[in-house]
């Protein structure tokens, strides 16, 4: 294995580490109240075809869009569509006290249903698969830091050839982590998610906390969907359902941080690696373990190696569930609405 | 220096539907004094206390508090009036340190917080009332007397000067329970104004200055405790006996059914719920179960019905129709079922034992014996002419067999309960709160059926909250004190009164 194919490597995979880093980040803050919000690819979808969307719409009409303002379309299309997904979610679940699963679960087809219906439309009007349509917001966003990014060579090719919401989402991570641990807001949403009872009788706004973490998360979250239209796909539009794996990847990511942001910005990483493992994992190996598995040629283990990252997710649960240490468990009232006592 | 009156209570009155849990309280709480509020389950000692809390909102009546009136509408409304009180269920975040649950929810200008601060702060505290913990330890590594020495100190951190405890010694040891008394008098000589919700007699007498006593929701009286004595409490927590209507034919041809010995089981927490118990049953009888709840009384007919884990020493010997004898412990539920010794729970919810909301009447009848027949189809048939036996003879009124139970009235529901193990005509027949919730009359239909049970010579277990019903159905009573046995009854000659001071005292000759 080559050096440029390693630093090939761990490139591809912070970008694809970027895409859940968002979701997972915003999942956390989400079930840290108490939410279990399996609608994280759904929201994710509605994020990532509101982005495009208005992007689409300001730069298809104008014969020389302002790459900036596009940019700032796409973000604030994003917020505002996975924020509508976030508050759907909490009305459903908060307000309603409807089924927490299955309104996330329904959360995810819909996002799902509305971006593919839509985004297929937007390939159509940009005259076919593969077209770029949002070139100057995508462009923009893309945006790699000046100088540090082209004059060290192996250093500025490994950690900033990336455009700045990859840096974004670290400083969200990291802050999301201060917030959770050393703020009071923090701990009353830590409190909220454990034992909502008692954050009631401690006068905190159960609702209202279970209702900002949500949509502050789903924005989060919405902010991973336009990272992955824009910076991933560039600009692009995909119907295969890639956001989707994305997204399920993002909630694993939850359980496999304990709930930690600041473990997320390392976990995604390492998920990336482990995700793109196939493409880059030298084909001695792969045919040595090919004839071990009996697999009949090589491309046969790709499929296999695709499994890692879940795989990996699948043990830390497992050590995590034999240390059983309390702090690294799910917070307890994960998935439960919450009735005030009454008699 | 403050006026002494902390708190004063006029005329409070709170309703939950058609119950009236406080009817027109009104009473009176001394900064540097320890009031005891003593009465009886359901005498509303809680509800009341609750208002004070925030937890609920008087329907009539005003509270003032340092003689300003207020209204206080959730919990941080009462912190403001320095008013906290210890539930009996904590609310505690287990993983989170002492000290992030003492902060929890306080105001402050300062987004973050320092723990070093709030250490030093709780040290103080500590020092100043001699309580011993560590505010960086995890609440879920903490004894059940640590937490609540935490609940305490969570309130003191407040600054709360009027502190309610609802039954504080029920989950400690005597030993501990000492340390709660040293700290409580420790704070009423530093000023606070303390109340002690309570059942115990004992308590009441050794701690408090006041006791006041409440009675089915209404304020009976309030004594000063060196004048108070166990009859004069028990007589005013009990009342006058009311005679009621039911009709109790004598025993005949009793049989013994169920011999219980030495039956000891530990609660969740390692307490003893139920310690060295002994009694027999007869066939042909009403034996009734009287205690304060939570003495041992669900444990007692689990532990018989083969649902609780019982200690080595504890031997249930079943006597069978055909004269043999059979132990019960170590063998499984459905077996102990098959021997005849049935179970009708109700608990406070009605439907959260034994019967399946959503599902019809048949159904509910199907759930106890789904493993009869050798088909792998469901035989309906059976169920539905059981349901609908039940249905005539018990009257229930439900639009159809499969009308999910819970669309039916409380009453039917409970009928429904008791019915299907009276249908499957039981050897021992248990039931625990049969007619919570119930109107008089739908109890009496109830009671009648219990009665009926009884002469065709099933053993009749019966745990029940009104002493007054289990004087007039019971035809023995066992008293259960704080899950040790004070007493088998014979409730034909036995005063109110000596059961309620059984109830609520444990005499020492046991």
């Amino acid at each position: 294995m080559t050096l440029t194919s390693l630093v090939a490597w761990i490139a591809a995979a912070i970008t694809f580490g970027t895409v859940i880093m968002y979701g997972s980040v915003g999942e956390i803050l989400t079930e840290k109240s108490g939410n279990l919000n399996l609608g994280v690819p759904g929201i994710m979808y509605l994020g990532a075809i509101g982005s495009l969307a208005g992007c689409f719409f300001y730069e298809n009409g104008n014969p020389a869009p302002n790459p900036w303002i596009s940019a700032c379309i796409a973000v604030v299309c994003a917020l505002t569509a996975a924020l509508l997904g976030g508050l759907l979610y909490s009305f459903m679940t908060v307000t309603l006290r409807a089924n927490q699963n299955v309104t996330g679960l329904t959360l995810t087809i819909f996002g799902g249903g509305v971006a593919n219906f839509f985004g297929g439309s937007l390939v159509k009007l940009s005259g076919g698969v593969g077209q770029i349509s949002v070139a100057a917001a995508s462009s923009a966003i893309r945006t790699r830091i000046p100088f540090l990014s082209d004059h060290f060579g192996i250093v500025s090719d490994l950690l900033f050839s990336y455009g700045f919401f990859t840096y974004l989402a670290v400083v969200i991570a990291l802050a999301a982590n201060y917030f959770l641990t050393r703020t009071r807001y923090g701990l009353n949403l830590r409190a909220v998610g454990e034992n909502p009872a008692t954050a009631d009788a401690a006068g905190i706004s159960v609702t209202k906390y279970k209702y900002l973490a949500t949509c502050t998360g789903a924005m989060i979250e919405g902010l991973g969907g336009m990272y992955f239209v824009m910076d991933y796909i560039k600009g692009t539009w995909d119907s295969g359902g890639a956001l989707e794996a994305l997204g399920w990847l993002a909630v694993a990511l939850v359980i496999f941080t304990s709930w930690k942001p600041k473990n997320a910005v390392w976990g995604a990483y390492l998920f990336g690696f482990c995700y793109w493992i196939y493409l880059y994992i030298p084909s001695g190996i792969s045919a040595v373990l090919a004839k071990f598995f009996g697999a009949a040629n090589v491309t046969h283990m790709q499929n296999l190696y695709r499994m890692i990252p879940y795989l990996v997710t699948i043990i830390v649960l497992i050590i995590v569930s034999k240390k059983k240490r309390k702090e690294n468990q799910n917070p307890a009232s994960l998935g439960i609405s919450y009735f005030r006592e009454e008699r | 220096m403050k006026d002494s009156t902390a708190v004063r209570m006029d005329r409070v009155t709170k309703r939950f539907g058609s119950v009236v849990a406080n009817d027109a309280v009104s009473m009176n709480i001394h900064y540097g004094e320890i009031l005891s509020i003593l009465g009886e389950n359901g005498s509303g000692k809680t509800t009341l206390m609750n208002m004070l809390a925030g937890i609920y909102y008087p329907d009539e009546g005003d509270i003032y508090v340092n003689g300003r009136q207020v209204t206080i509408t959730s919990p941080h409304d009462a912190y403001e009036l320095g008013i906290g009180m210890i539930h009996q269920h904590y609310k505690l975040v287990d993983v989170f340190t002492a000290a992030e649950n003492i902060i929890l929810g306080l105001d402050s200008d300062k987004i973050t917080y320092s723990l070093d601060e709030v250490n030093k702060k709780v040290e103080e505290i500590c020092r100043q009332y001699g309580f011993d913990i560590d505010p960086k330890a995890k609440v879920y590594e903490m004894s059940v007397a640590q937490k609540q020495t935490l609940e305490i100190v969570k309130i003191l951190y407040r600054g709360a000067d009027i502190l309610i405890l609802d039954e504080p010694t029920a989950v400690l040891t005597p030993q501990e329970t000492e340390k709660l008394f040293d700290i409580l008098r420790a704070m009423r000589s530093d000023g606070k104004a303390i109340v002690l919700i309570t059942h115990k007699l004992n308590e009441v007498l050794e701690l408090s200055d006041r006791v006041t006593i409440l009675r089915k929701g209404k304020y009976i009286t309030t004594i000063p405790t060196p004048v108070a004595t166990e009859q004069i409490l028990t007589e005013a927590m009990v009342g006058e006996k009311v005679t009621l209507d039911i009709d109790r034919p004598m025993p005949e041809n009793t049989v013994k059914r169920l011999s219980v010995k030495n039956l000891t089981v530990y609660s969740e927490d390692g307490i003893k719920a139920l310690d060295d118990v002994s009694f027999d049953a007869y066939g042909g009888e009403i034996l009734g179960i009287a205690g304060i709840s939570g003495c041992g009384q669900k444990e007692l007919l689990e532990a018989i019905a083969g649902l609780q884990v019982t200690d080595k020493n504890t031997s249930i010997i079943y006597y069978d129709k055909d004269g043999s004898e059979k132990q019960l412990i170590g063998v499984s539920p459905r077996e102990i079922r098959n021997y005849g010794v049935h179970l009708s729970f109700v608990p406070e919810d009605r439907l959260g034992m034994g019967l399946v909301a959503s599902l019809g009447m048949t159904e509910n009848m199907m759930l106890k014996d789904y493993d009869k027949g050798a088909s792998p189809f469901l035989n309906k048939s059976d169920s539905a002419k059981l349901a609908e036996d039940v249905k005539k003879e018990l009257d229930i009124a439900t639009p159809s067999l499969e009308t999910p139970v819970r669309r039916l009235s409380g009453g039917n529901v409970q009928k429904v309960l008791v019915g299907r193990e009276i249908a499957a005509e039981p050897t021992i027949l248990m039931t625990a709160y049969a007619v919570r919730g119930l109107d008089i009359n739908k109890s009496y239909t109830i009671y009648n059926l219990l009665t009926e049970q009884k002469m065709k010579g099933v053993a009749v277990i019966y745990v029940g909250e009104d002493l007054d019903v289990l004087l007039a159905l019971a035809d023995r009573i066992m008293v259960l004190c704080s899950g040790h046995e004070n007493g088998i009854l014979d409730a034909r000659t036995v005063t109110k009164e000596e059961v309620g001071r059984r109830m609520t005292n444990l005499t020492e000759e046991k």
